[in-house]
């Protein structure tokens, strides 16, 4: 992702509460966000009220905000909190309005032959299982499988270790693998 | 889990998930600033409310009033009751 960074006078004076400062940084900076959550998210629109969601953020946080830091690498680490809340409460709603027996695809063994309807209906199991995965690992899933981003990166966004990165990976695909055995599509 | 498996489950998630246009397709400048505003509006009406103009406009009376209350709250607590019922 490249990361454009401003002279420090902006940032001292957005770190002041100058709301020129805070506009310039935005108008740099909402694509680069939005970029990042929309990965995390995968849903436009969701996306664009949660890049608004993260400057409110910024916005507010100014005065802890260190000038001589980097504030794109700030304003991802809002963004995937952000985006995380957002997931957990999705999340929550999808678990209140559909019982486990309904979500549940029907326990049929998923074949390896190459037929279209098969593979729809495993990329339909897969998706479910997916989205049934904690949201702090489906993050760290999403990040890294799909969107194939450097662990260092997603280390940094997440607040966490290189290490705890690995783990939250292994324990992903873990959990999807097992998810997916039980909705009879095993890989 | 080995490299085979690991590349196996990446092409399926990849195939699974909808894809995502990672370009913001409009400027949301306007939306945030309509997000500002409210707040400052929210703020400006808080603002009014304790403005020292606003204070100064309550009569002298009043605040004598309410200074006996606090007093008289602190020195006899067990009048609150008595007071409460009358209010």
């Amino acid at each position: 992702m490249p990361v454009l960074e401003q002279p420090t006078d902006v940032l001292e004076r957005f770190a002041t509460g100058d709301s020129g400062a805070f506009e310039e940084l935005f108008r740099q900076f909402q694509g680069e966000v939005y970029g990042w959550i929309v990965r995390m998210v995968r849903d436009p629109a969701a996306a664009e009220d949660l890049t608004i969601e993260t400057f409110w953020r910024v916005h507010r946080a100014h005065a802890r905000f260190d000038p001589q830091r980097s504030f794109g690498a700030w304003a991802r680490r809002i963004a995937t909190n952000v985006a995380l809340d957002h997931l957990k409460s999705a999340q929550a709603k999808r678990e209140q309005a559909v019982s486990p027996e309904e979500g549940l695809v029907e326990n049929a063994p998923a074949a390896a032959a190459p037929d279209p309807d098969v593979q729809r209906e495993l990329r339909a199991r897969t998706q479910k299982a997916f989205q049934q995965l904690p949201a702090r690992l489906r993050i760290v899933a999403t990040l890294a499988l799909i969107e194939e981003r450097p662990q260092a990166e997603i280390a940094e966004a997440l607040n966490i270790s290189t290490g705890a990165v690995k783990s939250r990976m292994f324990r992903a695909v873990r959990l999807l693998r097992r998810k997916l055995k039980d909705l009879g599509a095993d890989l | 889990m080995n490299d085979h498996e690991e590349a196996k489950l990446r092409s399926v998630l990849k195939q699974s998930l909808p894809a995502v246009n990672a370009e913001l397709g409009r400027d949301l400048w306007p939306q945030m600033r309509r997000r500002l505003e409210e707040r400052a509006v929210s703020r400006t009406w808080v603002a009014a409310l304790f403005a020292p103009a606003r204070l100064s406009a309550v009569p002298w009376f009043d605040w004598a009033l309410l200074a006996a209350l606090v007093l008289g709250a602190c020195f006899f607590p067990r009048s609150i009751p008595i007071w409460l019922y009358h209010l």
